[in-house]
């Protein structure tokens, strides 16, 4: 599951050359932008049926927080 | 009721009109080096936009010439059209209402019902869910439907989130009264609580112009913008539209057993390309039956979807018989869904604003 996520997270940012890990800080990513922020906004609602809400969005700081928040939504 | 089924009414024709200044984003370098403006492009979908510039064009002048135009091929008499909707988010004035000069410019009767409506993305099927309630009791016999804005104007140019998405369009939708014309349906919804999604913030009555107003502030990281410029949350606008915008569609196929095999075509609001997208899919509609004018157009707030039909479905519509949903989101909160069927309806090519009419 947390592979998936790590290659979806990858793909839809678009990060090729190197690897990720959870406990990476995505907002300190190269890629990551107002439209990247967006782009996994809709991947996580078509992959997983969960809508992050912006406010909610802006608490999270690493991928496992992602992964985390997703988790919750869906128990 | 969210819902309405409305009869006798049919559409007889459409119109839009553009500017002929374009905006080209490919080499607009306030988006950024020429990778990240290929890729703006490529998420966005928009390659291009027709902008009034500096040329003081309203969108009272965009809609005038498409009607013009649109009266013309329809072969209607001027004093035959007693109803006239203006709808628009850039008035020519605070007061009075556009529609009221309208009415004089295009030389209609002074018996005639003219109205102007506030909205933006969702204008266009508000507009026609109000005009064909006007028209369904036979009260009145045509009608016009002029929709449009030039929200380029209240961009900030430095504002790289908003700036590069929006264009200018005016439009016309010619109506009439006809009984056992195919009914339309209708699905509408408007959500207040989130008004400061996209706002600007003075020059109204709640905040009055003040010298103030002309500051330039930071309004979130690297957003530069006056409070007489459009603030846009652009991720509360995105899940709001991949949101209500699926739900409405279904809705309206679901409450009026529309079958989704006889829809021809389904024409989205031209928000972005990736807002869109996100929509096609959860309405499960094929790529060939959802198209776009965002890469030649950009978003043109009210005028997305008339423009769309006109530009991207113009043979269609002229030479046969349509099943056609829209769906219109935005600014308000508000949207609406609408299915109609036309058949052989009068709808000249794209109109290019001149300056010497």
């Amino acid at each position: 599951m947390q592979q998936k996520f790590i290659l979806l997270v990858k793909e839809t940012l678009e990060i090729e050359n190197r690897e990720i890990r959870m406990s990476d800080t995505f907002r300190d990513f190269d890629e990551w932008d107002s439209l990247g922020l967006l782009t996994m906004i809709g991947i996580i609602d078509e992959e997983y049926n969960v809508i992050i809400e912006g406010k909610a969005f802006q608490e999270l700081q690493t991928i496992q927080d992602i992964y985390n928040y997703i988790l919750e939504q869906n128990l | 009721m969210a819902f309405q089924k409305i009869k006798n009414v049919k559409i007889s024709g459409m119109a839009a009109c553009v500017p002929k200044n374009i905006v080209d984003n490919s080499t607009l370098e306030m988006i950024g080096t020429k990778q990240e403006r290929s890729k703006f492009i490529d998420l966005t979908g928009i390659a291009k936009r027709h902008t009034v510039g500096n040329n003081k064009i309203c969108t009272s002048d965009l809609c005038f010439q498409a009607s013009e135009r649109l009266v013309a091929d329809l072969n209607w008499s001027k004093d035959e059209i007693d109803c006239l909707l203006f709808v628009s988010q850039t008035p020519d004035y605070m007061v009075p209402a556009t529609s009221c000069i309208l009415q004089d410019r295009l030389g209609l009767s002074t018996d005639c019902f003219a109205l102007d409506i506030s909205l933006g993305c969702s204008g266009w099927v508000y507009g026609l869910a109000t005009i064909a309630q006007l028209l369904s009791s036979g009260s009145f016999n045509k009608a016009l439907l002029l929709v449009g804005d030039t929200v380029s104007v209240t961009k900030s140019s430095r504002d790289k989130g908003t700036f590069p998405l929006f264009g200018d369009a005016g439009t016309a939708t010619a109506l009439e009264y006809i009984q056992h014309a195919s009914p339309m349906f209708f699905h509408t919804g408007t959500d207040g609580s989130n008004h400061k999604a996209i706002i600007i913030e003075d020059g109204g009555f709640r905040n009055f112009f003040t010298k103030d107003s002309l500051t330039v502030k930071e309004s979130a990281p690297g957003v530069f913008r006056n409070n007489l410029q459009t603030h846009l949350n652009g991720t509360d606008v995105f899940i709001f539209g991949i949101t209500k915008a699926p739900q409405s569609i279904k809705k309206i196929l679901q409450n009026f057993n529309i079958d989704r095999e006889d829809i021809d075509y389904y024409i989205l609001h031209q928000a972005n390309k990736l807002m869109n997208e996100k929509i096609r899919k959860k309405i499960s509609a094929a790529v060939e039956k959802v198209p776009y004018s965002l890469d030649e157009y950009g978003n043109t707030s009210s005028a997305t979807i008339p423009l769309t039909i006109v530009t991207r479905l113009n043979k269609e519509v002229r030479t046969s018989k349509q099943k056609i949903v829209c769906s219109g989101f935005g600014v308000g909160l508000s949207w609406g869904s609408v299915y109609f069927e036309i058949d052989k309806i009068v709808c000249p090519e794209i109109i290019i604003y001149n300056t010497n009419f």
